[in-house]
């Protein structure tokens, strides 16, 4: 286990380093991304397609390999239906995501540089999870608990 | 208009987004895993009980910051401009938490990892989200709405 926490601090600690480096740490420059129709910073495009790079040769190395190098086997998503709350929930995120300007990778980032109003981003985000394991109707995408009577 | 398109930084851009990406390539090469920040950050939380170990949900986000810090130790500060009002934060963070995990995922899962696997649910969340902040932000400007 040593090896694979290690591994994952490595990696945790490269996003976070790439998003100081990318412009990402800076709620506005991302909010510029998304305000296409004003004062548009096309920085995030570039972070995107550079990230899609390594990402693209990884998905194509992992097809040829059996298992990871540092645990026994992939443990990758196989969901490949389009349901109302892939759709909506992305919604939900996207309206937070232009009211602020975070999503959660910069927001934790940072943590280390802008202390505070970084806090309390991270523990509205947390709430806002907490909120959504509250609802296990929506989460499940089920029908409402009434339904269930009919 | 042009202050922020002349402000824009294409290079430093490129190299962050490929530092992301090649710590999304150790997630999945290394550990077998996708390096979705809001489900490892609910998982590190306990929020979700799901997902990659606790230990390795956790060091992941400890990194997150300590990457950020290291840069700040060796490049120098790093700009942080935040909503200067609290509630635009407190409302944007309830949105954010929420809405990324009833879609699955956020802008790393769906965006970086799902994306570049070509995965119809990420290219369908990456569009919702994209098109939702997009909208977000115009709508604010057309409503005279400051953050």
């Amino acid at each position: 286990m040593m090896r694979r926490v290690l591994f994952a601090l490595v990696a945790g600690a490269l996003f976070g380093a790439g998003l100081a480096v990318s412009g990402m740490a800076d709620p506005q420059r991302v909010r510029g991304f998304l305000d296409v129709f004003g004062a548009w910073d096309p920085t995030l495009a570039f972070v995107m397609g550079g990230a899609l790079i390594p990402m693209a040769l990884a998905w194509a190395a992992q097809k040829r390999m059996a298992a990871p190098i540092a645990d026994i086997r992939f443990s990758l998503p196989t969901r490949r239906d389009i349901d109302p709350s892939l759709v909506g929930g992305g919604a939900l995120f996207g309206i937070g995501w232009g009211i602020a300007g975070l999503c959660p990778g910069p927001a934790i980032a940072d943590l280390a540089i802008a202390p505070a109003p970084a806090a309390i981003f991270v523990v509205a985000m947390l709430v806002g999870m907490i909120l959504h394991r509250l609802l296990p109707a929506v989460s499940a995408g089920q029908p409402p608990l009434e339904t269930h009577n009919v | 208009m042009g202050d922020a398109l002349a402000n824009a930084m294409p290079l430093q851009g490129l190299i962050g987004g490929l530092m992301i990406g090649t710590a999304a390539a150790i997630m999945l090469l290394g550990l077998g895993r996708i390096a979705g920040v809001s489900g490892l950050a609910a998982r590190a939380t306990g929020i979700s009980t799901d997902g990659a170990p606790w230990p390795i949900a956790a060091a992941f986000v400890i990194g997150l910051p300590l990457g950020a810090a290291l840069i700040t130790a060796l490049l120098g500060p790093v700009e942080a401009r935040f909503p200067p009002s609290l509630t635009t934060i407190v409302i944007g963070g309830l949105f954010v938490g929420f809405g990324t995990r009833l879609g699955s995922g956020c802008t790393s899962g769906h965006g970086v990892c799902g994306m570049s696997r070509f995965s119809p649910r990420s290219l369908i969340a990456t569009a919702s989200f994209m098109s939702a902040g997009i909208a977000t932000v115009a709508a604010m400007n057309a409503l005279g709405f400051s953050q």
